[in-house]
C-alpha cells in the first residue's frame, strides 16, 4: 500500500510480447499525456520483457517522459507472478499516482494480482478515463483532482464512475480500441531507467508448455468501414448478405453476440461490450436490435445506418440513417447502388 | 489420487432481463425487480470441479459470499454434486469491492482443505474477472486465468489450457493453484432429480431464523431461539444444515472488510440513456438507397 501521492506520475504498463509493443499500450499513453498534463505531472511507462530496451524511445514517442525498463532472461514471456512482483516493486519505489493497464487477457490476469498484493483500488474494463473532484457528503469534504474511472456496468445497463481517494495508486484496466492511439512524435525523447530486481525461478510458478497465436483473422479495430449482422439475418446462409455488401464498401463483417452465438460467423467478428469496440467512419447494422452491449462497442462510429424490420428497434437511437424494412429486401438494393456508383 | 476443490460462486441479478422498472429514478438498478440467477461461469468452474472428483475422487466445496438468500445457488450446487457448501453473510462484509471480497473469501478458503480452487472468470453484474485472481494472490498461490479445458492432472501436477483471446497457451503447475474458468470449459449437468429431492429441504441458520419469525409473528426472542436451535439441531442431525459462517468465525481483520476494506468507490452512477442523433428516414426503395449511398460519396465517408 502506498499513500496518497499528488506528485506522483501517471503510469501505463506497456504490454510487449516477442519483443512487438501491444497497440493497447500505445493507446494507453495518449490518454496518460492528457491526464498527466491536467495533473501537471510526468508520465511514465513500465517496460518489461527480455532484449526489450529498443521499445522505451518508441514508447517516448507516444507520450512517455519515462520508461522504467526492467530486462531479464526470466521475464523474457509474461507470467503472472514475476510481472506481478517487478510492477509491486516498482510502485513502491516510484510512488506514481495513476497506474493503467490494457484490459487484455494479459492486463486482466496480472492487474488484479498487483492491486491484491499492494492493496489497492482497481477498477476493470473502464470505457473514459478523466480527472475531477469528489465530493464526499459524510465526510463534509471535497478530494481535488482524481481519477475519474468510467466504465458499464451491469451488463452495460448503467454507466459508474469510480474513484479512489484514501488508498493509492489508482488503478485502472482500459478496454482496447477506446482510446484514441496517439499520433507519434519522432523528435519526442525521454529519460530511460535500467531498473534491477531479482527474479529467481520460484517467481515463476507456472511453466508454459507451449502456445499458439492466431493472428486475429479480422482486424474490425482497423476497417474504415463496418459491416454488421445480426440474429435478424436468419441464418449462416443468409449471412452472405452481410458479406456481400462488406465487400462491395471493401469493408471487414462484423456481428452481435446473438449472431455469433447462432454460428453465423466467428467470435472475432463480435463488436460489443466483450467483443470489439470499433469507431469506423461507417458503421452498417443489419437485423440488429441494439442492445446496450452491442452499442457499448459501435455507437461512437462517424456514421451509423441501421436496416431493421421493427421501426421501435433500439438501434435507430444512435443511427444517421434509418431504413424501416427488411434486410433481404433492402441489402441487395445497397450492393447494387454501391456497385453501380463507378 | 484423489483431489480436493473449492469453488467460489455468487448469487447475481440477471442482468439480461434489466428493463424499465428494474432501474431507479436516480439511475441505480432495483436489484430487486430482477430474478437472481447463478452466475453462468460459476456453474462452469463447479462443473469442472465435479469432472475431478468424478475422475480422480476427492471433494467439492462451495462458498458464496452474499445475503442469506444467496444460499439458493448453494442448494443449486448441492443438487449438481457439491459435498459440502458455505455461505458467508455479515451485514459488515457488505459494500465490499473486489479487493475486500477477495479477502474474506480468502479468509474462508484458508479454512478449508484444497488442492485446487475454482472461480468463474467473471460475475455478470460486475463483468470485473478480478476477484479470482485477488483471491489466489492472497491466498498465496498461483492462478490460471481463462481455462478452456483441462488437460490433465497428475502428481500434483495441473495441465490446462487457456484462451488467450488471439489463441491459447498450455500451462502447467503445482498445486494447490486457483483457476478461472471460461463458459467454452464445458456445458454445466443440471441438478440431479435424487439429490434435489434429498435436499431440497437443506436450510442455512439465517434462513430457519427467518422463517421462524414469519411463522410466529408473536413469539419472543428468547422463544424464537429457542425454537431455531431446536430446528438447526435436527436439520443437523439429517445432513441437511448448510454451513454459515460469519467475520468472527473467518477471523478476518474488519479494517479489509466492506466499505472501510475498499478503496474502490462509487463517485456517481447514470442509467444508459441514448441519445437519439440528427437522423433521416431512408425510404426503402432503390432511389431511396441510391440518395442516401451518393450523399455517403459526397462527403467522403465511402471512397
Ligand atoms: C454481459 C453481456 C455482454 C454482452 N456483450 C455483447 C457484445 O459484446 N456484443 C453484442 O452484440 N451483444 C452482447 N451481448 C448480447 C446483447 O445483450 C444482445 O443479446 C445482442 O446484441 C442481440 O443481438 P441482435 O441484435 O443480433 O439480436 P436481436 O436482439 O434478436 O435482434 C435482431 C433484430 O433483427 C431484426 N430483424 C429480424 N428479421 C429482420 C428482417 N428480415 N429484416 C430486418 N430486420 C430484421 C429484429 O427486428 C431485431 O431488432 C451481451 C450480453 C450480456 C448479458
Amino acid at each position: 500500500m502506498i499513500s496518497v501521492n499528488p506528485k506522483g506520475e501517471v503510469w501505463v504498463f506497456a504490454e510487449q510480447h516477442g519483443g512487438k509493443l501491444e497497440d493497447i499500450g500505445l493507446e494507453l499513453l495518449g490518454r496518460a499525456r492528457m491526464l498527466g498534463d491536467k495533473l501537471g505531472v510526468k508520465v511514465g511507462a513500465v517496460l518489461i520483457g527480455d532484449q526489450i530496451k529498443g521499445l522505451a524511445e518508441k514508447l517516448c514517442q507516444y507520450g512517455a517522459d519515462s520508461v522504467y525498463v526492467l530486462e531479464n532472461p526470466l521475464l523474457e514471456h509474461y507470467q503472472t507472478n514475476s510481472y506481478a512482483k517487478v510492477i509491486d516493486d516498482l510502485i513502491h519505489k516510484y510512488q506514481p499516482q495513476i497506474m493503467i493497464y490494457g484490459a487484455s487477457p494479459c492486463g486482466r490476469d496480472l492487474a488484479p494480482r498487483v492491486a491484491s498484493a499492494i492493496k489497492a483500488g482497481l477498477t476493470a474494463d473502464c470505457t473514459d478515463l478523466q480527472i475531477g473532484d469528489h465530493e464526499s457528503k459524510a465526510e463534509g469534504k471535497t478530494y481535488k483532482n482524481l481519477l475519474l474511472q468510467i466504465r458499464p456496468a451491469f451488463g452495460g445497463n448503467i454507466i459508474a464512475t469510480i474513484i479512489n481517494y484514501d488508498r493509492w495508486p489508482q488503478m485502472a484496466t482500459v478496454r482496447e480500441g477506446v482510446m484514441q492511439m496517439p499520433i507519434p512524435d519522432v523528435k519526442r525523447k525521454g529519460q530511460i531507467f535500467a531498473e534491477k530486481i531479482t527474479i529467481q525461478q520460484s517467481d515463476l510458478p507456472v511453466e508454459i508448455i507451449r502456445e499458439h497465436k492466431q493472428g486475429k483473422k479480422v482486424n474490425l479495430k482497423a476497417s474504415r468501414i463496418v459491416v454488421a449482422g445480426g440474429a435478424g439475418v436468419g441464418s449462416k446462409e443468409n449471412f452472405r448478405l452481410v458479406w456481400d455488401l462488406a465487400n462491395a464498401l471493401g469493408g471487414s463483417p462484423g456481428a452481435t453476440r446473438a449472431a455469433v452465438d447462432l454460428g453465423f460467423i466467428d467470435r472475432d467478428h463480435q463488436v460489443g461490450q466483450t467483443g470489439t469496440t470499433v469507431r469506423p467512419s461507417l458503421y452498417i447494422a443489419i437485423g440488429i436490435s441494439g442492445a446496450i452491449q452491442h452499442q457499448a462497442g459501435m455507437s461512437d462510429s462517424q456514421k451509423i445506418i441501421a436496416i431493421n424490420n421493427d421501426p421501435t428497434a433500439p438501434i435507430f437511437d444512435v443511427a444517421h440513417y434509418k431504413i424501416v424494412g427488411d434486410l433481404n429486401d433492402i441489402v441487395p438494393k445497397m450492393v447494387k447502388a454501391i456497385k453501380a456508383r463507378v | 489420487m484423489a483431489y480436493n476443490c473449492v469453488v467460489t460462486i455468487k448469487q447475481v441479478p440477471d442482468t439480461k432481463k434489466i428493463t424499465g422498472q428494474a432501474m431507479n429514478d436516480d439511475g441505480t438498478v432495483n436489484r430487486g425487480a430482477l430474478p437472481a440467477v447463478f452466475n453462468p461461469e460459476d456453474l462452469n468452474a463447479l462443473e469442472l470441479a465435479l469432472e475431478i472428483k468424478d475422475k480422480f475422487g476427492g471433494k467439492v466445496t462451495v462458498v458464496t459470499m452474499g445475503l442469506p438468500a444467496a444460499t439458493e445457488v448453494l442448494r443449486q450446487a448441492i443438487y449438481r454434486g457439491a459435498d459440502d457448501a458455505i455461505l458467508v453473510t455479515d451485514r459488515r462484509a457488505g459494500a465490499s469491492d473486489t479487493l475486500a471480497t477477495s479477502y474474506i473469501l480468502s479468509c474462508a478458503v484458508k479454512q478449508l482443505n484444497y488442492d485446487i480452487v475454482l472461480c468463474g472468470r467473471q460475475a455478470i453484474d460486475g463483468d470485473t474477472a478480478q476477484v479470482g485472481p485477488q483471491l489466489a494472490e492472497k491466498l498465496g498461490i498461483p492462478q490460471i486465468t481463462y481455462v478452456q479445458e483441462l488437460l490433465g492432472l497428475e502428481n500434483n501436477t495441473i495441465t490446462a489450457r487457456r484462451n488467450m483471446g488471439n489463441g491459447w497457451q498450455e500451462v502447467k503447475c503445482k498445486l494447490p493453484a486457483l483457476l478461472t474458468v471460461i463458459d467454452e470449459a464445458n456445458e454445466p449437468r443440471i441438478a440431479a432429480a435424487k439429490r434435489l429431492m434429498k435436499y431440497k429441504k437443506a436450510r442455512t441458520p439465517v434462513e430457519i431464523q427467518a422463517q421462524l419469525k414469519k411463522d410466529n409473528p408473536s413469539a419472543s426472542d428468547a422463544e424464537l431461539k429457542e425454537l431455531a436451535d431446536m430446528k438447526i439441531a435436527e436439520l443437523e442431525k439429517q445432513g441437511l444444515l448448510i454451513k454459515q459462517w460469519d467475520l468472527d468465525n473467518l477471523k478476518a481483520d474488519l479494517q479489509w472488510c466492506g466499505r472501510d476494506g475498499s478503496p474502490t468507490k462509487v463517485n456517481r452512477i447514470q442509467s444508459v440513456v441514448l441519445t437519439a442523433r440528427e437522423s433521416k428516414t431512408v425510404e426503402p426503395t432503390d432511389s431511396g438507397i441510391t440518395d442516401m449511398v451518393h450523399e455517403l460519396i459526397t462527403d467522403k465517408t465511402i471512397s
